[in-house]
């Protein structure tokens, strides 16, 4: 095909050109931004005379300036909701446990049996930090909690909960020879994945308690928490169910042959393997929950998300939603990104041929 | 496979029992559960059962496909809005994620640094906040636009303001139903003659293939000839008349969805299409194709097989996260339903129709790319 020569030198510039505008626009962007969030900004306000911040010079800002005033003043509440004040290096430690246990969790030399008890000792930690009532703590109740850590208990003790959970219904979904149990597990996971969360936590909040004999009262974070695990349990069943389908069909005979009997097989042979070969996986699929813990805003729960919608709420601080959710966005991006790139390196090491990765390096 | 332990006699007695209970355990729950349900609603005066689907609504609905009159439409006539809102949102959002999806999933892989560099920036953040935040924010953004009267005015009878996007409308006349079969005929002939004429050498035969998607509604409106009127939104008092509105709720929404749901399919994408061995590309410049006609005619082709299953699972999830809505006040079926458990006290009917129908759009969805996929399977193979 003949093709002419100017055609050919415009093709040669396709390149440059796309680059030249796209680094125009950045640096078009990046300099309004800049101008915004550093050069326009507030930082402090002057009080008033009832000692509030008077927040005019923020107001005469709006449109070109960025106001962090907002953020300095409502960044505890935000991350720890209604939590007395000076308790608030509780909520702050349990936060740190939270990071910790994950940052063991996820390093391939703690991946034995031994981590449950890790796990059952950081969460018992969490529950006696945010709970108190022991050890000289004073006793803060559920409905002061807020914040991060709501967040965070949410997405991990559904997690935690919702894990053994999804490895029953895994097997059950594979079990021969029991259908009525294969459908049962069937039509758990079906109907948790064919519905919205949201659906679910109207369910925990509304109608849950219509189910529960009289009496029975049952904590609105406790039933949030219900909900997540339902719904974890559910998608965490998949997850598990393609370790179990990816493991060689030569390791079930294998350990048939040593005559083992089911659970025996289950625990020794089948479980370590497909677990381990699912982490990366699992690992999404948390985010993914730590993500959708904020739809508890909905059902009037104090996360993250609600103490930062309600800080923007505030009739003093409307109109500076952005400078707030910039400070959430930040937030959740620091744990998510984090855990994704973790789950990139697990995913990477695991593809690796014939390296055992429990093995010290 | 040996499963000696599936096989023996004992553990089919043994299956039985497990079984049996597995189900009298959910059964009692079931009856627990009913029992004290129908307690609870007995002692608050809560009537049961669908009947209330008849009654009159008191809900106000801001934006409806159907006509409707608080407290004078049905509660079933509000779920039939709030079903309509939902696929209102779903479908173009579907659509849209799907094109912004692919377009950031092949700019990822392209031979411009910048560019792949951009699109990676945007799936990682993007699919790193959640969405409630990501719709928080486009709510925030759409509701700072001006007020009406000092609305922007980018082409001549549009106005866009903290109420929305008006613009005018072609008020609909009893002809335009054959135009619009038509144009639905001249879609269906021109997906025939794409497909008869998609490996003819020549381009202007691969062109005329489309030609009945204008020409069929052009002949059938000379033929007919319907008056046009055209609707134009002016400025009366606060608000607009006339035209059509697009509101900031459902901007927002459906804005949060598409660039959420995009950077998930990008990723599909991508993977799609790096799975597709590198041979095929440089078969295609042996070719002679450029770079976008390799990509169109050999490798998107191959990649669709492993883009189409996990495609599923994200329209699934957009139709699933369309109920985010509540959040920012878009009557979808959630909001809706949720206004009407509250008003009725009937939370068990009004959860259980949102879960049935979502499962409905689900299970629909999922046989309709089910169909698909087994198609291309079929075609590739």
């Amino acid at each position: 095909m003949a093709v002419h020569p100017l055609y050919r030198i415009a093709r040669r510039l396709i390149s440059p050109l796309v680059t030249l505008v796209l680094a125009l626009i950045l640096a078009d962007i990046a300099w309004h931004f800049f101008s915004w969030a550093v050069l326009h900004a507030v930082w402090r306000l002057p009080e008033n005379a009832a000692q509030a911040p008077d927040t005019d010079p923020c107001r005469a800002a709006i449109g070109h300036g960025a106001c962090w005033a907002v953020v300095r003043e409502k960044f505890r509440f935000i991350l720890f909701g209604f939590y007395p004040y000076d308790a608030q290096w509780r909520p702050a430690l349990a936060v740190l446990c939270f990071v910790a246990l994950f940052g063991l969790s996820i390093a391939p030399r703690f991946w034995r049996p031994s981590l449950i008890l890790l796990w059952i000792a950081v969460l018992a930690a969490v529950g006696v930090l945010m709970w108190g009532g022991v050890f000289g703590l004073s006793f803060v109740a559920a409905d002061q909690w807020g914040g991060l850590p709501i967040t965070l208990i949410l997405a991990t003790f559904g997690l935690a909960a919702a894990f053994p959970l999804a490895i029953l219904v895994a097997l059950a979904r594979r079990a021969e020879g029991l259908p009525v149990i294969r459908m049962l597990a069937i039509a758990y996971v079906e109907l948790i994945r064919g519905v919205p969360l949201i659906s679910l936590l109207f369910m925990a909040s509304v109608m849950l308690p219509l189910f529960l004999p009289t009496g029975w009262d049952i904590d609105k974070l406790l039933r949030a928490q219900l909900a997540f695990v339902l719904f974890a349990g559910a998608y965490l069943a998949e997850v598990v169910r393609a370790g179990l389908s990816a493991l060689p069909l030569g390791q079930y005979e294998a350990a048939a042959a040593l005559g083992l009997s089911y659970w025996q097989k289950t625990r020794l042979i089948v479980l370590p393997q497909a677990l381990r070969h699912v982490i990366p996986m699992l690992v999404n699929t948390f985010i993914g929950f730590f993500k959708d813990t904020s739809l508890v805003l909905i059902i009037g729960i104090f996360d993250l998300m609600t103490t930062g919608r309600t800080a923007t709420l505030e009739p003093a601080w409307q109109g500076f939603g952005n400078e707030v959710y910039l400070l959430l966005a930040a937030i959740y991006f620091a744990f998510c990104f984090t855990m994704a790139q973790i789950s990139r390196t697990l995913e990477r090491r695991l593809a690796a041929p014939h390296r055992d990765i429990e093995e010290p390096a | 496979m040996i499963r000696p332990s599936f096989r023996s006699p004992s553990f089919r007695w043994q299956a039985l029992g497990w079984q049996a209970l597995a189900l009298a355990a959910v059964a009692l729950i079931i009856v627990m559960f009913t029992k004290n349900a129908s307690q609870h609603l007995a002692a608050r005066h809560i009537a049961t059962g669908f009947g209330f689907l008849r009654e009159a609504a008191p809900i106000p609905i801001g934006e409806s496909l159907l006509s409707y009159t608080p407290s004078v439409s049905s509660y079933g006539r509000a779920f039939l809005i709030g079903i309509l809102n939902t696929l209102k949102v779903a479908i173009p959002g579907c659509l849209l994620a799907t094109l912004l999806g692919t377009l950031i999933g092949i700019a990822r892989i392209s031979p411009i640094p910048l560019l792949a560099r951009l699109a990676a920036v945007y799936v990682e953040v993007l699919r790193d906040l959640p969405l409630l935040l990501q719709l928080l924010f486009w709510y925030g953004v759409f509701q700072t636009l001006p007020a009406p009267r000092q609305s922007f005015r980018p082409l001549a009878g549009v106005f866009l303001s903290n109420r929305g996007m008006r613009f005018p409308a072609l008020a609909w006349q009893s002809g335009f139903g054959w135009i619009l079969f038509a144009a639905l005929a001249g879609i269906a002939l021109a997906i025939v003659l794409a497909r008869a004429t998609a490996l003819s050498p020549h381009r202007a035969r691969r062109l005329a293939a489309f030609l009945p998607i204008p020409l069929f509604p052009a002949l059938v409106f000379a033929v007919t000839r319907p008056t046009i009127i055209i609707a134009w939104p002016a400025l009366r008092g606060f608000n607009f008349q006339g035209g059509m509105t697009i509101s900031p709720e459902y901007a927002a929404l459906t804005t949060g969805l598409v660039l959420y749901t995009a950077s998930y399919v990008a990723e599909i994408v991508r993977g799609g299409l790096i799975s597709v061995a590198r041979g095929q590309w440089e078969a295609g410049a042996a070719l002679g194709l450029s770079r976008a006609a390799a990509l169109r005619l050999i490798v998107l082709p191959q990649a669709l097989r492993l883009i189409i299953p996990p495609m599923t699972s994200q329209y699934l999830n957009l139709v699933k996260n369309s109920s985010l809505a509540v959040a920012i006040g878009y009557q979808d079926l959630v909001s809706i339903a949720d206004t009407a458990l509250n008003q009725t006290g009937q939370a068990i009917e009004g959860i259980g129709l949102i879960m049935a129908v979502y499962l409905t759009i689900s299970l629909a969805i999922s046989l309709a790319m089910n169909l698909y996929n087994a198609r291309i399977a079929r075609r590739t193979r």
